[in-house]
């Protein structure tokens, strides 16, 4: 698509930005001109994203749109070019230049892979927003940091702009640090929120330099032996006619890639080139986010020191964001580095399924219990990019939304009993469904969506993932000096396949133990049923998983779209 | 060579405008009616703000000059380079100015007014400065000013400390300095700095051990300006004992007209060209200068870690700062050192907005309450949502976080490391800004989370520091969003220009 004048998606970042910087100069007494102003920011954002969702969702499927183009490609038997497809698949765009000497930009546009992220971001924000309606403690500064953090966390998705990914993606950490050692569980928060913070830190400024070397590379590249290849691109206006041959733009980094600028030879090493040596860095570096082992360490103890939003969005969306990092800028950009390094990586992520579930397994704590979850299922979500096939990425790509919403439900039906019964210990609690029968449905749904049930989400997420495990293992060697390890996917699919068993064990004995069994009304006499508000919650992050579940082509071809030209990268068909 | 008066005046036109401005001072003060006395400050503040705006008009165009950039016979470099540094050392100076006039027995003495401008004086000659004559004057006019502003409250046992400690320590640095300068002249035979690179590369003091050891003299004074270790042992007791306008002062004008003179310096004199008996020398500087920038910004962040007084966090964040700005100065080897340079500027021009807006609620915080202690901090957010806010983007901005300043500034510093084949340094300054954004983390926490005695107890913000304080935060989130492009390029086009 055309860059364009003004995105909707600009809108999108800039709505929370300024309703933030409003609620910091409301007064602070007046709850709900707070509180208003929040919901109306939310509920404008997720109206927009769900304008780009199905905007994007047209842009695939009408005649002679996205997926017809890519078929015909495909069919075609031309040369396949990676950053061409990705560049044609991308819509909403703008693009402003804002270091015109360095190549950074100011550009936006979504993909099939960005546009369900935009509206899962859309669809916990308002939920987050809602579910804080009750905070008592300097809800102003709450309502105005949670708006950086859910405009932060829109950048990393539609920024075109590997500087912009950079830029909101450490936008957002600052709010999310402040609002978890301000609002979150005073036993646990001060810790939980400086380690969360430091992790991810630690993970991204690698990255960073990851990214710097590439762009000089690239940049080298460019204005060097590959000068034909950039006038070419800027001439079929694959790139714009001001870039230059320095710059960040996403697009032209992966012409550099495919182009072979980074497969130069580094520090004399044999076998190492450079493409091998940073995709560690870049992949890892934001899989610290995605909850990879063993980065994961800080996911648990900041989902459950984090206050009931807070928790939602940091799992339901923040982890996204990690994943969604490492595919755009690792794999994407560094398609040999992936070849090399995915076949070894799927092992930790393995770890990350199974390990994950089975201290689930283990946890009284009903929050623990959702936060080690998270870790185990955005394990499918790394597995499914180690597969490096289309299957296998579509699935992971539908499980990111897929868990997002679910994990966000969760968090969600946590904060509910919390608040209400004042305790997270599970054996305690009990029969809740008595009272709570809203917040005992949604934990039901959620839970089977979790287990990867037929007619949810889950299933429609995780069965792709795995048989693009088993379609990937004839493909994939993993190569150990002289120790060659083939065929090993399968088996590898198998083990994981036990997480799901023990998923399923778990979330069967936390339904049983907290909703149902029997009721203590002595004890929780003053347990009430729900809001409005709540329930509102409940029914935003519920039902896309069933509707999802039902219609797996209301998402499936989109994601499908947009993993196209990373399997073109990647040397597949 | 015809001279033209008013061809070349404009190259020194700030640092008459500053003398004349200091006399005026001088005389306000002297005779002026108690009113008059009262708006010295806004005379110092606003007259430097005003001269600000000269290098601003005055483009430099050399193109004019028949003998480059060099003027009033090789004594001042009218490049770029120079007007960048000018406007930062001035804008800091009347930034100072209206932040020390709230604190009793500072800022309520007309002389301090006039000190501050002349060590801005100082400063400006320095970054301008292409003679070692002149660089030692206007390095003694900086440094003099100072050692007097520490001990300023004469009274207080620590500012007198405080300023002995300073004197001590620099008129020994500058000693070892001046040492050095004699060293190259006695060497060449000039004091032009880049008549002393031509002499060396023609011949002249071809004795690769005694260049060497000039240069390292050279480097040790300006080791101690900038507070990098191991000459930053005067940084934490000054910083601490000084009254907190001058520290803010300190940290930000000796080290901005240090790193604009040494980057001037090391180019001019010590080129990538310059090879002795078969030893490249810029080598030698780069690998003695990693080696200070290592150390320094990892001994600084790591002893920040345990301090509990701010002020003396304050003093090893700038030692860590410090070495953060070297990566741009040792980048100078890359292949493309306009990129060293221009991260240099530009990182010197948002850590002077950030360290002033940091000291500035710094000033203000512990003129309300008297104590320097980061756990009296706690629960400054209700007390005064304003001044918490404004430290945070203080503090952000130096832990490089954006939308604050310093994101970009530490971007650029990275990305000229990387330029210049120096990953495993930018890896080392990543890790290093990794420990430094844990203490400025616990700082805002400590504002935003914790909660204190005295948290009904609001503290107002005089009208001076609203201004000062307000404009400073606006600088710094503009030149972390859209101020970037203008500024950067001014900084890249003064690199150009070297």
């Amino acid at each position: 698509m055309e860059a364009t004048g003004f995105s909707v998606l600009t809108a999108i970042i800039f709505i929370p930005i300024i309703a933030g910087v409003v609620i910091l100069f409301l007064d602070r007494k007046n709850r709900d001109l707070v509180r208003g102003v929040g919901v109306t920011a939310a509920a404008a954002v997720l109206a927009l994203s769900l304008a780009v969702y199905f905007g994007y969702d047209n842009f695939v499927k009408s005649d002679g749109g996205l997926i017809e183009n890519q078929r015909a490609l495909l069919e075609s038997g031309a040369e396949l070019s990676g950053a061409q497809m990705f560049a044609d698949a991308l819509a909403f765009e703008q693009r402003i230049v804002w270091v015109e000497s360095l190549g950074i930009a100011y550009h936006v546009g979504v993909d099939g892979v960005s546009a369900p992220m935009v509206l899962l971001t859309g669809m916990v924000a308002v939920a987050g927003v809602l579910i804080s309606w009750k905070i008592q403690d300097r809800l102003r500064e709450f309502m105005a940091f949670f708006m950086f953090l859910v405009a932060g966390v829109y950048g990393v998705f539609i920024a075109v702009d590997l500087f912009m990914l950079f830029f909101f993606y450490e936008l957002a950490i600052f709010p999310m640090y402040l609002l978890i050692a301000g609002w979150g569980w005073v036993k646990l928060r001060e810790y939980a929120a400086m380690k969360l913070t430091l992790y991810i830190l630690v993970g991204s400024v690698f990255a960073l330099v990851a990214a710097v070397a590439m762009y000089f590379a690239a940049g080298a590249y460019f204005a060097g032996s590959g000068a034909d290849v950039f006038s070419a691109a800027v001439e079929s206006g694959l790139l714009p006619a001001d870039s230059g041959p320095y710059s960040w733009s996403i697009v032209q980094l992966t012409l550099a890639a495919e182009n072979g600028a980074f497969a130069i030879e580094i520090l004399g090493i044999d076998g190492l080139n450079f493409e091998r040596f940073w995709f560690p860095f870049m992949f890892m570096g934001f899989g610290v986010l995605a909850g990879v082992f063993p980065f994961h360490n800080w996911s648990p103890d900041g989902h459950v020191a984090a206050p009931t939003a807070v928790s939602m969005i940091h799992a339901g969306v923040l982890m996204k964001v990690g994943a969604f990092a490492a595919l755009r800028s690792g794999v994407q950009l560094l398609p040999d580095g992936a070849d090399t390094h995915l076949p070894w990586i799927v092992f930790l992520t393995l770890i990350n399924v199974v390990y994950g579930a089975l201290i689930a397994f283990r946890q009284r704590d009903f929050k623990y219990v959702i936060g080690f979850s998270s870790v185990s299922h955005m394990g499918l979500v790394s597995m499914g990019w180690a597969t490096m096939n289309l299957t296998g990425m579509t699935g992971a790509g539908i499980q990111m939304f897929s868990h997002g919403a679910m994990t966000a439900l969760f968090f969600g039906v946590v904060g509910m009993v919390y608040d209400r019964s004042h305790t997270r210990d599970i054996p305690s609690l009990g029969g809740f469904i008595k009272v709570m029968p809203w917040v005992g449905v949604a934990f039901v749904i959620g839970g089977l969506t979790s287990m990867g049930m037929p007619g949810l989400s889950g299933f429609i997420a995780e069965f792709p993932i795995f048989q693009g495990m088993w379609a990937a293992s004839e493909q994939i060697t993993l190569q150990l000096g002289a120790f060659q390890l083939s065929n090993y996917y399968s088996a590898l699919v198998i083990i994981a396949a036990l997480g799901i068993v023990i998923t399923a064990a778990y979330v069967l004995r936390v339904a049983g133990q907290v909703f149902f069994g029997e009721f203590d009304a002595e004890r929780f006499h003053d347990v009430g049923n729900i809001e409005m508000t709540d329930r509102i919650v409940l029914i935003i992050l519920g039902s896309p998983l069933i509707i999802l579940g039902l219609y797996p082509p209301i998402m499936a071809p989109m994601i499908e779209s947009g993993i196209r030209p990373l399997i073109a990268l990647l040397g597949g068909g | 060579m015809e001279f033209d008066l008013w061809a070349q005046l404009p190259s020194v036109l700030p640092e008459v405008g500053l003398t004349a401005l200091a006399i005026v001072v001088l005389f306000a003060d002297i005779y002026g009616s108690p009113s008059a006395r009262r708006n010295v400050v806004f005379i110092s503040a606003v007259g430097m703000a005003l001269l600000a705006l000269i290098p601003l008009i005055w483009l430099p165009d050399p193109s004019l000059f028949e003998n480059g950039t060099l003027l009033w016979g090789g004594m001042v470099n009218y490049d770029p380079l120079s007007q960048i540094f000018k406007v930062m050392l001035l804008l800091a100076g009347a930034v100072t100015c209206l932040m020390a006039t709230g604190d009793k027995g500072v800022g309520d003495k007309g002389e301090f007014y006039l000190i501050v401008i002349i060590a801005t004086l100082g400063g400006v000659m320095m970054s301008s400065a292409s003679d070692l004559i002149l660089v030692f004057v206007a390095l003694e006019t900086l440094s003099i000013p100072l050692y007097m502003l520490a001990s300023f409250r004469r009274g207080d046992k620590r500012s007198a400390e405080s300023g002995m400690k300073y004197f001590l320590y620099g008129a020994f640095a500058s000693a070892i300095m001046l040492f050095g300068f004699s060293l190259l002249y006695g060497f060449t035979g000039t004091t032009s700095l880049s008549g002393i690179a031509d002499a060396m590369s023609a011949g002249l003091g071809d004795n690769v051990v005694a260049v060497m050891t000039a240069l390292v003299m050279v480097v040790v004074g300006f080791g101690f300006k900038i507070s990098a270790v191991p000459f930053h042992f005067w940084t934490p007791d000054v910083y601490e004992g000084a009254p907190t306008p001058v520290t803010a002062f300190v940290s930000v004008s000796s080290k901005a007209a240090s790193f604009a003179l040494l980057l001037r310096f090391l180019t001019a004199t010590f080129p990538a060209e310059l090879v002795i008996g078969g030893v490249v020398i810029q080598d030698f500087w780069v690998n003695l200068l990693i080696v200070i920038s290592i150390v320094s910004m990892t001994l600084g962040n790591v002893v920040a870690l345990r301090q509990s007084n701010i002020k003396r966090l304050l003093a090893y964040s700038s030692i860590a700062q410090a070495g953060y700005t070297l990566i741009g100065v040792v980048a100078l080897q890359g292949a493309n050192d306009s990129l060293a340079v221009a991260s240099v500027s530009f990182y010197m021009f948002m850590y002077i907005f950030t360290n002033l807006l940091v000291f500035g609620g710094v000033i203000l915080f512990i003129a309300a309450t008297d104590t320097e202690e980061i756990s009296d901090l706690a629960g400054l957010n209700r007390r005064s949502p304003w001044l918490a806010l404004f430290i945070t983007i203080g503090l952000l901005s130096l832990g490089g976080i954006p939308p604050a300043a310093g994101f970009f500034g530490k971007f650029f510093l990275f990305q000229a490391a990387v330029n210049a084949n120096l990953v495993g340094l930018a890896l080392i300054a990543v890790t290093n800004a990794i420990i430094a954004l844990y203490y400025y983390l616990v700082v805002i926490k400590v504002m935003y989370v914790d909660s204190g005695p005295d948290d009904d107890v609001s503290i107002a913000i005089p009208r001076a520091y609203a201004w000062s304080l307000g404009i400073t935060a606006l600088v710094v989130i503009l030149l972390g969003t859209i101020a970037v492009t203008p500024v950067y390029d001014w900084a890249a086009m003064g690199a150009r220009g070297l």
